[in-house]
């Protein structure tokens, strides 16, 4: 971690923080001595393979969990329980099913008793954005995987939030679906940048998304590198087929494979 | 889009069941015709039809005083339920102790606790409503609660994430998700209040459908004896279409999903 943009101004600093589930001499070190800066407005990836604690790590930083050890700071103030200026998206959509399009993205503002008038043009320009212009009064049963995803993503950054954690938020959803997302993201990001989280297990999806790309290993839960992708931007989804980027896919193939995490053609890129 | 196609389905459906009913009686009328069994025994659907129509006063009458009880029931269920179910699942200490002894009592047969309740409030109104509320009870508890509880953990994370309250995750969240449950709860409540208002009629009353089979059956009027039945089948089903109709207007999202899912399978 040579490359931050400068250790006492990071936006997001994790230090040597612990989790473990159950007792002291029985229970589980689902993380272990993490330790990640994260700069302002920079996009950094948590990649690895399920049970290296990726998700637990994002939960600890959004405040639902408590850490065992260690320390978060978000803006210089230690993180005790879910921060203000933090939305988050899940790997399931969880719109709530009687309420409308537009009434799902205002939900942070009903949940935090704001004006809900005031934020309305918001949310619907935030829908327009993302390509659900003139769904605001659907219901989330009819619309598709990807289109209930943008919502939910909608409905993080209504209050526009300096950090976005992102739990695998297109791991449910098929593979053209996902790398349409990809690059709304990074539509939405390079538009207002503000600092993301984004918990992948595609060495790809990592790469083609992130400033920086946290590798974990597992058991226990740990970041054993951090990649920094210099790939110019905005990054098309042919980027893909560059040598540059087939660099970075391998070395951190590579990297999993010396931790014993890959082996053979396993990887899912 | 799922609504059309729901309609459609439901309305067919509700033709269906109409042509059965109306076969059952067709079958039942010729029966009766051919085999020639005595009135007192078997009356023709006819002769039941004709039966209502010589006095519909009076079997209006009674039929206002069972739906009433039913209603009353009902209500009173449905609004003391519900404030359990909250109660049930915000409080350990209600769970360990109400939801505990609700379960239990369940296994007894509340129809044998009517009596009882004749005793305690006398032959009027009141008895039937307190039977009519004790039986529908434990379904609306039992739905509220399991519904309460049945959301998506990554919900309740997601209220967390925004510092919701327990009021606003109540109110925002636990409720709403529970409707489709509670209705699933109202509709078996529904027919178990009526049935409720007769077994308290059954044991002491001198008005309600359940009185007018008692005293017929007393003088051996088998043609009443039926004309009160076919009016409580009646009543039973328009009860449990209103709970129904309801929730079509309450939770149209849970009615969608529901016919898309039987759609599919």
């Amino acid at each position: 971690m040579n490359d931050l943009p400068s250790a006492d101004q990071a936006f997001l600093a994790v230090s040597r923080l612990d989790k473990r589930y159950g007792t002291q001499e029985e229970g589980i070190l689902a993380l272990k001595e993490v330790s990640i800066e994260i700069g302002n407005a920079e996009f950094v990836s948590l990649l690895g393979p399920s049970g290296c604690g990726k998700s637990t790590l994002l939960r600890c930083i959004a405040g639902l969990e408590r850490p065992s050890a260690g320390m978060i700071e978000l803006e210089r103030r230690v993180v005790i329980g879910p921060p203000d200026n933090m939305g988050i998206v899940f790997q399931r959509d969880v719109l709530l099913d009687w309420l409308t399009v537009i009434r799902n993205v205002l939900l942070p503002a009903r949940i935090r008793r704001l004006p809900l008038e005031e934020l309305r043009p918001k949310a619907e320009r935030l829908l327009h954005l993302i390509g659900l212009g003139g769904f605001e009064d659907r219901f989330p049963w009819e619309l598709s995987g990807g289109m209930r995803q943008r919502v939910a993503i909608c409905r993080a950054l209504l209050l526009d939030p300096s950090l976005l954690l992102m739990d695998e938020p297109f791991g449910a959803l098929d593979a053209m679906t996902r790398d349409e997302l990809n690059i709304e993201l990074q539509r939405l990001w390079l538009a207002d940048a503000k600092t993301v989280l984004f918990v992948t297990h595609s060495i790809a999806e990592a790469v083609f998304l992130s400033d920086r790309v946290a590798v974990m290993s597992r058991s226990p839960g740990r970041i054993v590198e951090v990649i920094t992708v210099d790939l110019p931007r905005p990054r098309e989804l042919a980027v893909r087929e560059t040598a540059e980027f087939a660099r970075y896919v391998s070395q951190i193939r590579r990297i999993f494979e010396s931790f014993g995490m890959l082996r053979g053609s396993h990887a899912r890129a | 889009m799922p609504a059309p196609e729901s309609a459609a389905s439901s309305s067919s459906r509700a033709l269906q069941v109409a042509l059965v009913v109306v076969g059952f009686f067709v079958l039942w009328q010729l029966g009766v015709m051919l085999g020639r069994p005595p009135d007192y025994l078997l009356p023709a659907p006819n002769a039941i039809f004709a039966e209502l129509m010589t006095a519909p006063l009076y079997y209006f009458r009674n039929a206002m005083q069972t739906i009433g009880a039913t209603l009353l029931g009902f209500t009173l269920a449905l609004v003391v339920g519900c404030l359990a179910a909250v109660g049930i699942v915000y409080s350990r200490v209600l769970e360990n102790t109400l939801y505990t002894l609700l379960v239990a009592l369940n296994s007894v047969p509340k129809v044998a606790l009517a009596p009882l309740f004749i005793i305690w409030m006398g032959t009027g109104l009141s008895s039937k409503i307190a039977i009519s509320f004790l039986i529908a009870l434990f379904a609306i508890v039992v739905d509220s609660v399991l519904g309460l509880r049945s959301v998506d953990p990554d919900a309740v994370d997601l209220f967390r994430s925004l510092k919701g309250g327990r009021l606003q995750t109540l109110l925002l969240l636990r409720a709403p998700n529970a409707l489709p449950h509670l209705f699933s709860g109202m509709k078996v409540a529904m027919s178990l209040a009526l049935v409720g208002a007769i077994a308290g009629e059954f044991v002491a009353s001198q008005a309600g459908l359940g009185y007018v089979i008692l005293a017929a059956q007393g003088a051996f009027q088998t043609t009443r004896v039926f004309a009160a039945i076919v009016l409580l089948g009646v009543l039973g089903t328009i009860l449990f279409y209103i709970v129904d109709l309801a929730e079509r207007l309450v939770c149209p999202w849970h009615v969608s999903h529901r016919a898309r899912h039987r759609g599919e399978s």
